[in-house]
């Protein structure tokens, strides 16, 4: 083919295909990045910006660089803000507390049938979200089929209820988080060389010292994983708080959404979404510093 | 049986199958679990089939029958709300695909100076509380004086599932055989045929999966939604905006339904890898 061709056009064509291969990953990313651009990015910095401003629906907001916001909002939500930590840390403890037996019985014991278990692990999420919490209260309700039965056997005394309690939200949260949890611990676990497990229990390790000193330092990076992936959607939730939590036990979520969509205090609840991404960027951070990003993508 | 043989034969467990009761804690756990995690959903199944009288779900089990299945639809509002839902799930799983896809191939091909930022911005795009991007969403909007409604669900759905579905194409395309590639190349396949008739039918069922992941997490995205639907309502908001007053029976017919079809779909989807392999 080339034959037919002018001697010179060889030499033009090479630096064209050359500044294609350049151009070619922008133009791939180009679409997607325009729209997480518009819609991810310049959100976060509207947001920051509506936080510095002063002003009301009906007279418009105009930018006054009032940092002295955050100092009010943390102070006058600074309940909410520990007790969406505390319920957050809470459910992500309980969830990694439940789930390590199941993704460490799947990764060692699952065998061919593997992927049946994680589906299986995975069917809540089949669920709507807030039918799924909606359920979870069916389960807690005073007179449901679980507690009324309890109630009516005798087990449980008449006056007990768990529903609009913190007990109800932490449990709600652990419910529909859990697959956060079990997939990444599952991740790491399946990860693990089976020789060094062997060589363990030939050097006269015991099950615990194995499970304790080989299996989980070398499941940490999941552990880690999981709880971030948990604890940021848990600290955050307030579907679980407005189904199951009465009206008492308000989480920070609770608060932003009334300020946002109740109240129209743009420039407060723009705050404290704020101060609620900054302290979990924090976190993340320090956890993408501590193990790298590549490694936890490894697990979303 | 030798501990030399029994351990070949069972090379995972450590130190396993010597004390015989313990044996049985880690099983009875798993049976628990299973139990605990199906049991909101077997209770949304069972509560499509109790009667009520005010056509609303009740703690109390009142008796067996179909008259929600028969009446699935009666409610209009709930029913404009489930097609809102499963449009914007249709319309945004399809853009959020292509352009997911776009990304993956971009990431994996390419070594390019904003790889990491790339990485980092999808990242960040996965991790960020939902909350926080439903409010900074909002912010933009009220900002911009946009109004709020289909077309801006439209773009917060696309924008939550973009990193999704780059994030399950890229894990498909790494085993990617490059070669076939170029032979098409070679062949004088021009790039659009190489893609079109190479590159896409193999990396064809990562696209598919990432697609239904992008469908599945809009139609059930209810925190972002919650900020930026103005007066549009997607079967989520519609049940939350229920919660108060009571929910219907049918919340939890088409709840079951919805179930059903995720199921049958994951199924599909591991057979067919099983088959593959």
């Amino acid at each position: 083919m080339e034959r037919h061709l002018p001697a010179d056009l060889p030499k033009l064509k090479k630096p064209r295909t050359r500044l294609g291969k350049v151009l070619a990953p922008y133009l791939l990313i180009m679409p997607g990045g325009v729209w997480l651009g518009l819609f991810f990015v310049i959100p976060l910095l509207v947001m920051i910006s509506v936080s510095l401003q002063t002003g009301s629906l009906e007279r418009g907001f105009s930018m006054t660089w009032h940092f002295r916001r955050y100092y009010d909002v943390i102070k006058q939500y600074h309940v909410q803000i520990v007790r969406s930590i505390e319920y957050g840390g809470l459910a992500t403890l309980l969830t990694l507390v439940v789930s390590f037996p199941i993704s460490y019985w799947i990764a060692f014991y699952g065998g061919k049938r593997k992927n049946t278990f994680l589906l299986l692990l995975l069917l809540p999420f089949f669920v709507s979200f807030v039918i799924r919490t909606l359920s979870w209260g069916f389960i807690l309700a005073d007179d449901g089929i679980v507690i009324g039965t309890l109630k009516d056997w005798g087990i449980l005394g008449r006056s007990f209820h768990v529903l609009a309690t913190g007990t109800a939200v932490v449990t709600g949260i652990a419910y529909n988080f859990l697959p956060f949890m079990a997939l990444p611990l599952y991740v790491s676990l399946e990860k693990i060389d089976r020789r060094v497990v062997e060589a363990a229990s030939d050097l006269y390790a015991n099950k615990r010292q194995i499970l304790l000193k080989v299996i989980l330092p070398l499941a940490a990076p999941g552990v880690f994983a999981g709880v971030l992936l948990t604890f940021v959607p848990a600290a955050g939730d307030y579907v679980n708080q407005s189904i199951l939590g009465g009206t008492r036990n308000t989480m920070i979520g609770n608060i932003i959404q009334q300020r946002f969509l109740v109240n129209f205090d743009y420039p407060g609840a723009a705050a404290l979404s704020t101060v609620l991404m900054v302290a979990l960027l924090i976190g993340i951070f320090a956890y993408a510093r501590a193990l790298g990003t590549r490694n936890i993508q490894e697990y979303v | 049986m030798s501990t030399v043989a029994a351990r070949e034969a069972s090379p995972a467990p450590p130190g396993g199958g010597r004390r015989r009761w313990t044996r049985f804690i880690l099983p009875t756990y798993v049976g628990i679990f299973i139990f605990y995690l199906m049991s909101p959903i077997l209770l949304m199944i069972l509560y499509g089939f109790n009667k009520a009288p005010n056509a609303r779900v009740t703690f109390k089990w009142q008796g067996f029958t179909t008259e929600w299945y028969r009446k699935l639809f009666d409610i209009t509002d709930l029913t404009a709300a489930l097609k809102n839902s499963l449009e914007i799930a249709a319309i945004s799983a399809l853009i959020a695909t292509i352009l997911g896809t776009l990304i993956a191939l971009a990431l994996v091909r390419y070594r390019y100076r904003g790889h990491g930022t790339t990485d980092m911005v999808l990242f960040m795009n996965i991790a960020a509380p939902e909350i926080v991007i439903g409010a900074s969403l909002l912010s933009l909007f009220v900002t911009l004086k946009v109004t709020r409604g289909f077309g801006t669900l439209i773009a917060a759905h696309v924008m939550f599932n973009i990193a999704y579905v780059a994030i399950t194409v890229r894990a498909r395309l790494t085993g990617f055989d490059r070669s076939l590639e170029e032979a098409a190349q070679d062949l004088g396949a021009n790039p659009w045929v190489t893609f079109y008739r190479v590159t896409l039918p193999i990396i064809f069922p990562g696209v598919l999966a990432g697609g239904l992941l992008a469908f599945a997490l809009s139609i059930d995205d209810f925190i972002i939604s919650s900020f930026v639907n103005g007066k549009t309502l997607t079967f989520p908001l519609w049940v939350f905006g229920a919660v108060k007053v009571g929910t219907p029976p049918q919340v939890f017919v088409m709840g079951t339904l919805i179930f059903m079809g995720g199921v049958i779909l994951a199924i599909t989807n591991l057979v067919l890898q099983r088959r593959k392999v």
